[in-house]
């Protein structure tokens, strides 16, 4: 009978009582058990752990690591620690806190920032623990307090490791910056299960690689038995368990060319990205304007923090991954490639550009008045011509555009090894509809699919997707990952450590750009970065040489070989060397040849580029679009 | 005007308004929590010597508590039946907007921003449990079959596998282990019953006993993570992990021991004081209590504890309905939970999951969910007589 097994017949008030009674012996057990456990505790082994609390004036201290450096491809660092003594307050253990602080600053120089400083950490509600009120003491100022110290009972001198950036804004958004331990650092830590090893560590990263790699650049702590007076302070280190320093970040910038590449940007707002297509290494990582990561080390007065924050530049945005601009003519080359895979056009057909194109009475214009005259697919990439893509996105249709164009990573995170990347936007009917809440709104309009042709309407990517998608071009369509982080080196040893990825986003739909229009013929994404190639040659003839070009010589010179450089490059591309020379179907063995001859090629650079044109709210305001 | 004058000018005399007030109250009961709750209230004091104004807080808390002890003192049995499954639906509800929406907090998702104020849906479950377990057995009274068991087993898993994953597994142990009264005592076959409590035992003494073998870091635990097998092991053996997990329970056991029998004196633990202990004023306060007034102190708490159960469980007894019996003694033995698995923590005989010590702890939301207990539990024993069968 079922019903037997689960619920027994005794029902009723007596039963209910029965069972009152053995859940009460239950109760009885379970507290003579804890009874027993405290007589074991308490009076059985009593003298052990009397003793063991006298011990307990042995305190187990943590060490903090020694953080990991960060160097550049050629080791040139980005990213080391010194140690500086500080003077900390315990304000729980100070009793009239402004007074001591006025007391103190007879002694030492304390500003108004350091006040501010303090203040601000007080604020967080860590009155606990002992915060800094000045930090990097001379000597002369640390053998003043030495001599007084008797006066300032919770004020203490403490030697701390920190965080110096000797290059400053030089690939600050690359870098990112430390700051002091926060809630939800902690939530972090806690949540990766390394709270025993965080014991002590006050600073954490927050933001670029120094964040992303915050527990392989930390460490492992060390633990020193102190012994410590009744008040708590140590009298003398009884033993010590070295602590681990963390890993060593070898980055995949080359900082010859960061310079250039900040400098070229100069005071512009904006974003540049130069990515390495046949390994997705990053090569120059800037965001315009950057920021002092050193401003926040110990701390970051409030003022100053306010400024960086409330500036129109927005310099602690990083636009290369969360700023998101419409690509303009960069994204001709695609439409193009779109066009031939597709079989929506041959390389010679042509167009009449009258300088317009008309559609649905609107009159979309092209840059150049008069238009182009005929145009075929190469005048239409060399001239930039609008009509053209104009007329080639009306052709495709917003449905074919969108799909093609998601293979080359645009409009999903690329996956580089930072936080906070946005997705941008590739515009689709489907986005449309899950973008807009108003029916009318939600319909795609088939006028919105001309200007998406020249890079325009709705289409909003962020710098790096852009030179991802560069990138894929000149790699023969194959993907890779942009990254920052070239390897992760094993402070001890020196060995080098596998640095995970995550495959980029866009990877389920490599476009086969190897294979030709009819199998013959050359391949499609050869054709068209050749042709970009020979946009930037010609094109870059009528302008001045710019100072990117000019530096990017030096930098690759000695490599031997110089590329086509053109002023205010939006994008550049190169195909590998030997990628115009037809196919023949050899395309292992020529992959196979290409090392040997690495070292007359200069690194093939891809470039993307964005400036923000009308304000710094303009690439925010798109994003949200 | 003399002070008879304006008191008698009042729409009601102090000693009627008094009258009032304490009708629904039922003493014994009262008398066990506040001494309770004036021994927590002094270990707290010591527990928070490096932060006095904690003690003003947990007062104010106390006071919202017993305002809404009182409250809950005053409905009938037949309102907290009407009561149970809307608060029972809220309270799955609130989880659920906990895991969607919930406020992170040292890694876990617990708390939901309302606005006004941070609530923790988990502290209404463990009123809101019992009530929904109680008001269907009351249901299905006298036709419970084998499947009401299931039903019973689904209203019981679905909020605390929510609680679990939050993850606060000790309100999960908590709430489960109330539940799972409450269906013992529904009347849940014998025959269920005995093999599941004798298996975990024999599963209890296997680990102790076999703990040195299988916490070796190679040996991998079928069906368990690391962390989990880690927070075992440290257990078994809490110096494997002195900086990390194993802190928690060297220094209360230290706290404990070292108080020997008639402890140390109150505001002299050097545990406390000098900061070795961790969490001294929530979850190991009972270290603190261990550490100043000794054994004889472990035992007085012990023992009030054991008299707050036995009246819970008296009241069960002479309830009128199954509804109030089971509700009634659900609520006494949660006490029972709460206090064997904070105690057993301290002690490092448990592992080491959240759970307060009850009346005791600071904690504004688990006091509320205690105090709107023992107001329930006096409303089933003054309704007692009103209620017919």
């Amino acid at each position: 009978m079922t019903r037997a097994v689960f619920h027994s017949p005794e029902a009723g008030i007596e039963g209910f009582r029965s069972r009152l009674a053995a859940a009460g012996i239950g109760v009885l057990v379970a507290f003579v058990l804890l009874f027993g456990r405290l007589v074991q505790l308490q009076v059985v082994d009593r003298d052990y752990y009397r003793t063991r609390a006298e011990d307990n004036r042995i305190a187990i201290v943590p060490v903090v690591p020694n953080r990991g450096l960060v160097t550049d491809r050629n080791g040139v660092v980005l990213a080391r620690n010194y140690s500086a003594y500080t003077l900390e307050i315990t304000p729980s253990k100070v009793g009239d806190l402004d007074a001591t602080i006025e007391e103190l600053g007879r002694l030492i120089a304390i500003e108004p920032r350091d006040r501010k400083r303090f203040r601000k950490a007080l604020a967080e509600g860590k009155n606990f623990e002992s915060l800094p009120i000045r930090t990097r003491l001379s000597d002369e100022e640390l053998a003043r307090f030495a001599a007084n110290r008797y006066r300032f009972p919770g004020v203490e001198i403490k030697a701390r490791l920190f965080r110096q950036y000797p290059r400053g804004e030089l690939a600050s958004h690359a870098l990112g910056y430390l700051g002091r331990v926060s809630e939800r650092d902690l939530d972090r830590i806690e949540s990766a299960e390394e709270e025993a090893n965080y014991r002590g560590t006050e600073h954490f990263g927050k933001s670029g690689v120094e964040q992303k790699y915050e527990f392989a650049l930390h460490g492992q702590a060390g633990a020193e038995q102190i012994e410590v007076d009744a008040s708590g302070h140590a009298v003398r280190v009884l033993s010590r368990t070295a602590p681990v320093a963390g890993n060593d970040l070898v980055l995949t910038l080359d900082l010859r060319l960061q310079e250039i590449a900040e400098q070229a940007l100069g005071k512009r707002r904006g974003a540049l990205v130069a990515i390495e297509p046949a390994s997705g290494e990053i090569l120059a990582y800037v965001s315009r304007p950057g920021y002092d990561p050193n401003l926040f080390v110990d701390g970051i007065d409030p003022q100053t923090w306010d400024e960086l924050n409330n500036s129109p530049d927005r310099p602690m945005i990083d636009r290369a991954i969360s700023g998101t601009y419409a690509p303009g003519s960069t994204f001709k080359p695609y439409m193009a490639l779109a066009a031939l895979t597709l079989g929506k056009r041959t390389p010679g057909q042509t167009i009449h550009d009258p300088g317009y194109f008309m559609f649905g009475g609107h009159q979309f214009r092209d840059d150049k008045k008069g238009g182009h005259g005929t145009v075929d697919m190469y005048k239409s990439i060399v001239a930039s011509c609008d009509t053209y893509y104009y007329m080639l996105a009306n052709d495709l249709g917003i449905d074919n555009i969108s799909n093609f164009m998601r293979q080359f990573g645009f409009g999903a995170p690329t996956g580089v090894d930072l936080e906070g990347e946005t997705s941008g936007v590739l515009p689709s009917q489907e986005w449309k509809r899950r973008h807009f809440r108003r029916p009318e709104q939600q319909k795609w309009y088939a006028g919105e699919t001309i200007s998406i042709g020249i890079g325009q309407g709705y289409n909003a990517y962020t710098p790096i997707q852009l030179a991802q998608a560069v990138a894929t071009l000149a790699n023969d369509g194959v993907m890779n990952t942009p990254h920052l982080v070239r390897s992760v080196v094993e402070a001890r040893s020196g060995r080098r450590g596998p640095v995970e990825r995550q495959p980029p986003a866009a990877q389920a739909g490599t476009p086969r750009l190897h294979q030709g229009c009819d199998g013959r013929s050359e391949p499609r994404g050869h054709r068209l970065a050749r042709l970009c190639r020979r946009t930037v040659r010609e094109r870059g003839q009528d302008r001045d040489r710019p100072a990117l070009f000019a530096a990017r010589r030096k930098v690759r010179g000695r490599q031997g070989r110089r590329a086509p450089a053109r002023p205010r490059v939006v994008h550049r591309l190169r195909a590998p060397r030997q990628a115009h020379r037809g196919t023949r179907g050899g395309g292992g063995k020529r992959r196979l040849r290409r090392p040997e001859r690495r070292s007359d090629r200069a690194p093939g650079l891809r470039l993307s580029s964005a400036r923000q044109a009308g304000g710094s709210r303009r690439g925010r305001g798109r994003s949200r679009a | 005007m003399s002070l008879s004058a304006a008191l008698r000018a009042l729409p009601l005399h102090p000693r009627v308004l008094w009258a009032k007030l304490a009708a629904p109250i039922d003493p014994p009961l009262m008398a066990i929590v506040a001494t309770l709750l004036a021994c927590g209230m002094m270990v707290l004091a010591s527990a928070s010597a490096d932060n006095p104004l904690r003690l003003v807080s947990q007062a104010g808390n106390l006071a919202v508590a017993l305002t809404l002890m009182r409250i809950a003192a005053q409905i009938p049995p037949q309102g907290l039946m009407r009561l149970a499954p809307p608060v029972y639906v809220l309270a799955v509800l609130l989880l659920v907007a906990v895991a969607l929406a919930g406020d992170v907090s040292k890694g876990a998702r617990r708390w939901l921003n309302l606005g006004v104020a941070r609530i923790q849906p988990s502290e209404i479950m463990k009123i809101a449990m019992p009530m929904m377990l109680a008001w269907y057995f009351q249901k299905r009274e006298a036709m419970a079959a084998w499947h009401d068991f299931v039903v019973a087993a689904l209203i019981l898993l679905l909020p605390v596998g929510l609680i679990a994953k939050q993850p606060d597994l000790g309100t999960a142990v908590v709430v489960a282990a109330t539940g799972l009264f409450a269906i013992f005592l529904a009347g849940l076959s014998w025959k269920l019953v005995v093999p599941v409590l004798a298996a975990a035992a024999a599963g209890v003494v296997l680990l102790v006993a076999s703990g040195d073998s299988i916490c070796r870091p190679e040996v991998d635990w079928p069906g368990l993570r690391e962390y989990q097998k880690h927070r075992v092991c440290t257990l078994l053996d809490p110096g494997s992990d002195p900086l990390g997990k194993g802190f928690h329970t060297i220094q209360s056991t230290i706290a404990l021991g070292s108080g020997a029998i008639l402890g140390k004196g109150w505001m002299q633990g050097t545990q406390a004081h000098l900061e070795f202990l961790p969490e001294r004023h929530t979850d190991f306060i009972f270290a603190v209590a261990g550490e100043e007034f000794g054994l004889v102190g472990g035992i007085a708490l012990l023992l009030l504890y054991a008299a707050l159960i036995g009246r819970g469980l008296m009241i069960a007894a002479g309830a009128p309905t199954l509804f109030a019996r089971l509700l009634a003694a659900s609520l006494a033995l949660s006490y029972f939970a709460y206090a064997f698995v904070n105690i057993g923590m301290v002690s490092g005989i448990l592992p080491v999951v959240g759970v307060p010590l009850p009346f005791v702890s600071y904690g504004g939301s688990a006091l509320v969910a205690l105090l709107l207990g023992v107001g329930i539990l006096m409303s089933i024993q003054k309704h007692r007589m009103l209620v017919q069968k």
